[in-house]
Parts: C-alpha cells; structure tokens; sequence
C-alpha cells in the first residue's frame, strides 16, 4: 500500500517523509491506522442503530426511522447531536469519580479490542502473536465499567443490574474461551492474521464446519457477553428499570450505548475471523471462478478482502437484531444454568472429540495440531 | 426414546430455528404503518367528530331551542338557555357544548328534529388556554357554515341508512 501512496504524492514530500526518523514515521502510520479503525467503527456503529431499528420495525410490519434525512439515514446523527446537549445529572449520593470514569472503562476496552483485528490481509494495527490471548483479556476489562457503573451510582436498581451483569460475563466468558481453545487447536496459532490464513482455500475450509457446536457456543456466549436480548437481564427493564445505566444521561448515557454497540460490532467481526474466515472470499478455493477474479466490480466477490469481513460483520449483526425481535427474555437462573450447565460441558466435549480426530490425523486439523 | 428426541431436538435449537422463520417471515411482509400527518386512513361519513350548529339554505338557523339534545346528552355537556327571538320565533341565546364532558356518542344529531346540530368529521382540532373546551354557539355556527359542503355531503351520504 505505501508504493500506492508513494506513487501519488510529489517527491518533495516524499523527500520530507524519507528524511523523518523511523521511529517518527512508524508511530505516523500507526497513529493513521488507529484514526482510521476508531472512525470506521464509530461510523459502524452509528449506522448499525439506525439498521437495528429498520431491522426490527420490518420484523414488526412497521418502517422504522425514515424522517431524518433520506430514508432516515440522518438518524443517528440526530440521536447523537440530542444525546451531546443533553445534561449530564450526577446523583448527589453517588462516587462521583467512578461515576464519570465507568462509561470510559466500557468504551475504551471496546475500542482498544480492535488493535489486533485484521481487516484484510495486511491491514492490522498491532500484528502481535498473543492476539487471542489480548482480545480474551481486554474484552473482560470492560466488564469493570458495567459493575463501576452499577456500584457508583449508590442505587439498587443499577446495583442490581451490575451483579447481574458480572455473573453472567464471567459465567459465559468460560464458555467462550474454551470455544476459543478449540480455534487455537485448529488453527495452531494466536496470531488472529494467521487464524484467518489457516482458513483459507474456501468455504469447505472454514472452522465453521468442524467446530460447529463450538461455534454456536461462542456466538451465543457473544450475545450474552454484550448483554443484548435474549440475554439482556443486566438492563431488564420490566424488572429493574434500565440495570446499570438507569442514572446516566446525556454523553455518559451515549458512551455506554456506543460501548454496547461497539462490542457488538466486535464480536461480530471475531465471530467472522474465527468461524468464517475473516476477509476470505467463500469462493476462493473454487477453480472454475479464476476467470471471474479479473472482472472489476463481479471479481470483488472471489477475491477475499475487507469488504467479506465487512459482509460477514453485518450478517452477524443482522442475526444480533434477529435474535431481539425474535426471543424473550431469559429467566435469570435459565442464563446460569444455560452457561455453566450447559455450554461449558459441550465445549468441552468437543474440544477432546477434535483432539482425539487430531491425534488420529482425521479431519481438517489433522496436519497441524499432530 | 421421547427424551432422546427432545434432546436432539434441543442441541439442534429446532424451536429457537422455527421462531426465528417466523421473524424472518415477517421481514419481508409490507409493513402496515400509516404515515400519520401525510397518509390518513379513510373516514365514515358517519364520523363523530367535532360539532357544529347548521342553518338553512336562506340562512335561518336551524335550531328551534327545543331542548331535545340538552335532555338526552348522557354526559349533560350542552347547557342551552332561549328567548323569543327578533322575528318572534324561539331562539337559542346561548348553546354551549363542553368539549371535554362530551363524550361524542352522537345522541344530540339523533335526537335533533331539524338536523340542527351535527358532528363533523373534524377530528384534529386543538385548545391553547382553559375556557376555549367551550364551543359556543358563535363557535358551532362558524363551523357549521364553513364546513356546510362537507357536512351537507356526508348527511347526504347516510341519509339513506337512517
């Protein structure tokens, strides 16, 4: 990508930019690739409460927005300018700090998540190899935010929503990191670039197939990780009015609506680089289609890229909108029983099953976990 | 063997699929929303809405002060007070129907022997300050002679069903 821009900008800048210490340059680039992904996801995220709420109004035989700008497009944008001069009210008996400091601690995990996510194949913030082990860590950090959140605001509503909240979280976490060994196992490396590459060759390839049960464990484990329906009990609002958050308003409101939102969008993405590799083409295994790759728009479609993350990303967010117009609330002891009862034996059920295949060399993991 | 089914039945998430069809389904189904304020839905010419006081072609009130619409108003909304009126005829001097007491059940149009008040299909009518919930009889005669096309229009259109 940098001989592309090499070739664009006149050599005397060019010149300026070669005379620069490495270091100044290297932390140029960096700084423009964090710019770049913290946008897009903000721009992601804006955009997928506006396709949340077309989503579900279709699923009810109703519109959804469509008055702000066309077809309702300016939406979130209207949400977002009314949230900004919104006052933020503090309540009097509250831990003031950690009530301004708890909507940041859902925020920045959410974001800083996104640092070893590869968007195609060389588009990555921190190529690191302990990329899974840094994502399982910094998604639970956000879970502080939550029980911060409840614990400051002094109020039993909130109180109640963050407890809840965290046992759910570190009950599903489990789940989802065994699901996440049995990825390891499969792919051979933490590095989620290598995860990806591991998949190559097609749709047959995909984890997806082999870890099936283990993929519908972590996508599930997923929904509850970011409290969304039918797992929402740490918001319920027919029992404790808004869990957590119910004395936040304004931007401190609108930070953990972009933290919710930013996870999701997260999870979504993982769930596409560990089960439906990443920026893979489906059809990229397939001979016949080599011709095709050459057509300009028609060639996208084989050709892996960004743009099948992106794809894969939003049909897994579309299935985050599905699933809430579609599932009650789960009774809280039903999501305990479901995540320690369930999920964690299936897990590992399947991680032994896919090591036995292993070691008897059967199966598409069979050359590299040997 | 029934326990076996509905194990497998469960690690299949058969019934999370079959509720998710349905939601699916109703994806593509059109959506029946009204767009309220630009799209509105069809009216009855036998809607109640806001009343009105008519008058006859030449431009004579209708109304006889017979008190038939005072006495059957079930929510006693119309207060009427009557005198002899300039040409010698009975005359209201004052009809005032309460907006907020009434209940709009159309007693009054059906007790009323000459059609004199009616109620309009006007239903997207407002008050700014206390007091204007009354509809004097000022108020119902101006309404009445504004809207005397639509209104002549709708009676005309039920008049066969009476």
């Amino acid at each position: 990508m940098l001989e592309f821009f090499a070739n664009l900008v006149p050599t005397s800048i060019l010149d300026i930019w070669n005379s620069l210490p490495p270091l100044v340059q290297y932390l140029t680039i960096v700084t423009w690739k964090i710019l770049f992904v913290t946008i897009g996801v903000i721009l992601i995220v804006a955009f997928s409460t506006y396709f949340e709420r077309k989503v579900i109004g279709s699923m009810q035989a109703r519109i959804g927005p469509n008055r702000v700008g066309p077809i309702g497009l300016g939406q979130p944008f209207a949400d977002v300018i009314k949230l900004l001069i919104k006052e933020v009210v503090v309540p009097s008996q509250s831990n003031k700090f950690l009530f301004v400091i708890a909507p940041l601690l859902t925020l920045i995990p959410a974001l800083a998540a996104w640092a070893v996510i590869p968007l195609n194949d060389w588009y990555v913030i921190a190529d690191i190899n302990a990329g899974l082990l840094y994502v399982l860590a910094i998604t639970s950090v956000g879970v502080y935010g939550v029980i911060l959140a409840g614990w400051a605001t002094n109020s039993k509503y909130a109180f109640l929503g963050a407890m809840r909240s965290a046992a759910q979280i570190v009950a599903y976490e489990i789940a989802m990191g065994f699901a996440l060994v049995g990825i390891l196992m499969a792919a051979g490396s933490l590095n989620l670039g290598d995860i990806v590459r591991a998949q190559a060759g097609g749709f047959s390839n995909w984890f997806v197939l082999p870890l099936l049960p283990l993929f519908l464990v972590y996508w599930i484990s997923g929904i509850a990780e970011t409290n969304r329906a039918p797992f929402d009990v740490a918001e319920g609002e027919s029992e404790i009015v808004a869990g957590f958050h119910v004395e936040y308003s304004g931007v401190a409101f609108a930070i953990f609506f972009l933290a919710e939102y930013a996870n999701m969008v997260l999870i979504s993405s993982l769930t596409a680089i560990f089960f439906l590799g990443g920026w893979a083409s489906p059809f990229e295994g397939l001979g016949f289609l080599k011709p095709v790759a050459e057509i300009p728009v028609l060639g996208l479609l084989v050709v892996g890229g960004f743009h099948w993350l992106f794809i894969k990303m939003a049909f897994f967010m579309y299935t985050f909108f599905w699933f809430r117009a579609t599932f009650p609330r789960y009774r809280y002891d039903q999501i305990m029983r479901l995540g320690w009862k369930v999920f964690i034996p299936v897990t590992i059920v399947w991680i032994t099953v896919e090591g036995v295949m292993a070691w008897f060399k059967v199966g598409p993991w069979s050359g590299l976990a040997g | 063997m029934n326990r076996v089914i509905s194990y497998i039945k469960t690690f299949a998430l058969w019934e999370l699929l079959k509720g998710l069809s349905v939601t699916q389904k109703n994806f593509f189904r059109k959506s029946v929303t009204l767009e309220y304020p630009d799209e509105k839905t069809p009216q009855s010419p036998r809607f109640r809405g806001l009343h009105a006081l008519r008058r006859y072609p030449n431009g004579e009130e209708r109304c006889i002060a017979c008190k038939l619409c005072e006495a059957v108003c079930p929510a006693l909304a119309i207060t009427i007070e009557s005198d002899v009126g300039e040409d010698g005829t009975r005359r209201t001097t004052r009809y005032d129907i309460d907006l907020f007491k009434c209940i709009y059940c159309g007693f009054c149009e059906e007790a009323c022997p000459v059609d004199a008040i009616v109620e309009t299909r006007l239903h997207e009518y407002h008050m700014e300050a206390p007091g204007e919930n009354i509809m004097t009889k000022d108020k119902l005669l101006a309404v009445g002679d504004k809207y005397d096309a639509m209104i002549s229009a709708d009676k005309a259109a039920d008049a066969k069903y009476r």
